[in-house]
């Protein structure tokens, strides 16, 4: 008699939560190819891992660092920083988190193919008790904060001996998770649909949400995606494409969100294809003749902020003097002088599905550059395609966007600026074949410069030395664009990496 | 006959070796797979060692036998992305894109045949020229311009029916999930199959209404008239018979089209089919599943003319004649 009225109660109340749950469903873009945090350093696989997991701590809205599973952190000498955690915190298995967690989770993502080289400076670290320890670097690291909003502590108890990280094949931590995030994993149709529940043991009371489940269809297709808000379907959705997002505004009953990012889009004009790019006088004609401005302002609508240099306003580093200038007349003078008034003819590549109108701002540049009689054969490819080309530099002019995974200028210096060289990893995204020993050494200088502003210094001075020497055209940082109902309060937990904070997100009744 | 069906047997295996060639030579334009795995900071030795483990850096002919043994065997690679067989993946998705098919198809055959005998019953009536105007602006209009088309008006606009997905669905004898028995699947399927309905509508009621008229004035028709028979009896039964024929050959034939428009509305429609995984897996540049989907798909073509070839041969003996030469 008794577990029958348990049994009753229990599916009473499980009615009673069913009715008055608060679902969320949403439509992306991409839905994360696997469970295991640690297998691809893409975005899919950050938001999920602030969905399932937690951070040691994360980047809040203003760009400021804000604690999560550490508490506090100190640094004891140029070399080693102790970090304080929070207590009784539980992962979704039961077991408690501890420091022993956040060691095994540095010491399997120094083993990550994907993450591996983020974490090449941090030689060790100690475990001092349960909710201390201590991270040791081989040098000085100046971005070691930076790094740590990586770290999401997995249950050291519930993946040790099974922890192998697979990129082609089912390992046992792409299929199960135990995190201490807000959600856990209800289902998951691959390709399909995700399913998220929030546990009722999350660790974070201050946190405002009342998200109870969470449906996330990925849509590829932008028309798909807006009709599905539109018409009702789901309440949250990213990317919108600019030209729609004036329609969208108007309609009542939803919400666009826009914050800029720090993702810039720029060109490589390769030195080694082009006797001409050689020139300065020519990479400063073609830059003058590039009118970012009305770019930003006709393709994407404003949802951009047009770029003299590499640096945002949000990184250390930025220079506030560096606009971009467009000088028609100046760049025809500039061509003249180098000795090519009659122009020339170079090839041109793009990708046409990655970045926000990709397709259409290359056409837009060949345009300008018709202007000072240089003729653009442009050819756009799909992305799976693309970035083949790209690493193979099979244009004069290549087109890539750039966003500093440690969210400092310095992460695209090494990248996109630094020499190109195949063992160190540096500039293997330097299309420009330019090489600047006096940058390679501030790149490097930077990277274990403890004192802030000696560090702004440096950075600033590579930025000037590119804006002087013109190697690369920087183009604009583009926008994010999200779309939600009303009611669903997106802007309390959307920032500019695009790891929207479902945990904290608000849904209000109607 | 027995000739006749080897015959048939063979060649259809040597069409098979050929699409499995075109098929896996594709893979290598594609883009790059490794490219997809990792992120953009990965130095390039793990990518070699990524490249090396599945085994691209082989010459293609190596690539290819090893591909082709295995195929042999049942095997067509594993997929990059839903890391399962590539087959499994596939059949996963069978089940939504021939209810997809199905329904369309019953929605043409309900309004493709009344109308096809309409327009030819009255080929002057006003209805009937309208549906000859109507049918040859849906030849011309492309059906991802009627899906979109069709999502904003019933579902932005009226919200009478769900723009995206499969809805609920049940699973059947544990192999097959349906979306039949829900009315929520139902509702789902609304949409997506009027599409695919509508861009093969029109070629049927134009072909339905050429053939009807051409049967109308055959001589057993006039016989039935000056006997006396019933309209209806004249249209319906005598007339409509021998109407069909054709169609169904031709019917046939456009089991092609119907392919590549299931991979367009899946697209449109987020209808996790065939269609909509192979769009998918390009984007993706998941190459084992593209070379099995296009395997998958040759061999359903190849299956379905070699069966149709033999019962031709087994209803008119000439075919087979014919196939033997001289």
């Amino acid at each position: 008699m008794n577990t029958k009225v348990i049994i009753a109660c229990c599916f009473t109340l499980m009615l009673w939560n069913q009715a008055f749950a608060t679902t969320l469903k949403m439509a992306f873009d991409a839905d994360p190819i696997s469970l295991d945090p640690h297998e691809h350093l893409s975005e899919g696989t950050l938001q999920f891992s602030h969905w399932a997991f937690d951070p040691l701590l994360r980047w809040d809205k203003r760009g400021e660092l804000e604690p999560r599973l550490a508490t506090k952190w100190q640094r004891l000498d140029s070399h080693t920083m102790r970090f304080f955690l929070r207590e009784n915190v539980r992962f979704h298995s039961g077991n408690a988190f501890t420091a022993n967690d956040v060691e095994y989770t540095i010491r399997r993502l120094k083993n990550s193919p994907d993450f591996r080289a983020m974490y090449d400076s941090i030689e060790s670290t100690s475990v001092i008790d349960d909710y201390t320890i201590d991270i040791h670097t081989t040098t000085p690291t100046p971005l070691l904060l930076n790094i740590m909003t990586y770290v999401f502590p997995m249950d050291k108890r519930f993946y040790q001996g099974r922890d192998q990280i697979i990129k082609h094949g089912s390992s046992f931590a792409s299929q199960n998770v135990s995190g201490t995030g807000p959600f856990i994993i209800a289902s998951r149709k691959l390709g399909n649909s995700m399913e998220l529940v929030r546990t009722p043991y999350y660790w974070d009371k201050n946190s405002l949400g009342n998200v109870d489940r969470v449906v996330l269809t990925p849509i590829r297709a932008d028309s798909t995606r807006l009709a599905a808000l539109l018409s009702g379907d789901v309440d949250f959705i990213f990317p919108i494409s600019p030209i729609d997002i004036a329609r969208t505004k108007r309609t009542s009953g939803i919400q666009v969100a826009t914050i800029p990012t720090t993702r810039v889009i720029l060109l490589h004009m390769n030195q080694d294809r082009r006797e001409e790019f050689k020139k300065l006088k020519v990479r400063q004609a073609i830059n003058l003749a590039i009118n970012q401005k009305l770019i930003v302002e006709k393709i994407l609508k404003g949802y951009g902020t047009p770029a003299g240099q590499l640096t945002p306003d949000s990184f250390i580093g930025h220079l506030k003097d560096l606009e971009p200038n467009y000088d028609l007349q100046k760049a025809l003078q500039l061509m003249k002088e180098a000795g090519y008034e009659q122009g020339f003819r170079i090839s041109m590549m793009a990708p046409n599905n990655r970045y926000l109108n990709d397709e259409k701002v290359a056409q837009a540049i060949s345009a300008m550059l018709a202007r000072i009689n240089i003729i653009v054969d442009l050819k756009t490819l799909p992305k799976a395609q693309y970035f083949k080309e790209l690493d193979n530099r099979s244009a004069d002019i290549m087109m890539l966007g750039w966003q500093s995974d440690t969210m400092d200028a310095n992460n695209t210096f090494e990248f996109v600026v630094a020499c190109s060289d195949v063992n160190t990893g540096l500039g293997i995204y330097n299309a420009s074949a330019y090489c600047n020993t006096n940058i390679d050494n501030k790149i490097q200088r930077a990277n274990r410069e403890m004192q802030p502003d000696q560090r702004r210094r440096l950075l600033q001075e590579i930025e000037q030395t590119l804006y002087n020497e013109v190697p690369i055209i920087p183009l604009y940082w583009q926008a994010l664009t999200w779309a939600a109902k009303s009611n669903v309060k997106i802007q309390d937990i959307i920032n500019n990496m695009n790891h929207p904070y479902l945990g904290d997100l608000v849904i209000e009744d109607k | 006959m027995l000739i006749f069906l080897l015959r048939r047997l063979i060649q259809a295996c040597f069409v098979m070796i050929i699409i499995s060639v075109i098929s896996f030579a594709v893979q290598d334009k594609l883009g790059d797979p490794v490219q997809q795995m990792v992120g953009l900071t990965v130095p390039q030795d793990e990518r070699d060692q990524l490249r090396e483990e599945l085994g691209l850096n082989d010459g293609f002919i190596i690539q290819y036998w090893r591909f082709a043994t295995r195929a042999i065997q049942g095997d067509l690679g594993t997929s990059y992305y839903y890391k399962q067989p590539t087959l499994e993946v596939i059949f996963q998705k069978v089940p939504a894109t021939i209810e997809l098919a199905f329904c369309a198809i019953i929605l043409v055959v309900l309004v493709a045949t009344p109308c096809g005998v309409l327009a030819a019953i009255k080929p002057k009536h006003l209805i009937s020229r309208l549906l000859m105007i109507i049918s040859s602006i849906g030849l011309s209009v492309p059906i991802f311009i009627v899906a979109i088309f069709m999502v904003y008006l019933f579902s932005i606009e009226w919200g009478l029916a769900p723009s995206f997905g499969r809805g609920q669905t049940t699973e059947i004898f544990a192999i097959w999930d349906s979306g039949l028995f829900t009315k929520d699947g139902l509702h789902h399927l609304l949409l997506p199959s009027l599409s695919l309905a509508i861009a093969l509508m029109p070629i049927f009621i134009r072909l339905i209404r050429a053939e009807m008229m051409e049967v109308l004035q055959s001589e057993y028709i006039r016989f039935a008239w000056s006997k006396g028979l019933s309209a209806p009896r004249i249209y319906f039964i005598h007339a409509l018979k021998n109407t069909m024929l054709p169609v169904i050959t031709v019917g046939g034939i456009q089991a092609g089209t119907l392919v590549a428009y299931t991979i367009l509305t899946e697209t449109i429609f987020q209808w996790p089919g065939m269609g909509f995984l192979f769009m998918d897996a390009v984007s993706r540049v998941d190459t084992p599943l593209i070379s099995a989907y296009l395997i998958v798909v040759g061999a359903m073509f190849v299956i379905t003319n070699t069966l149709v070839d033999v019962i031709y041969g087994l209803v008119n003996p000439t075919v087979r004649l014919a196939s033997h030469g001289s």
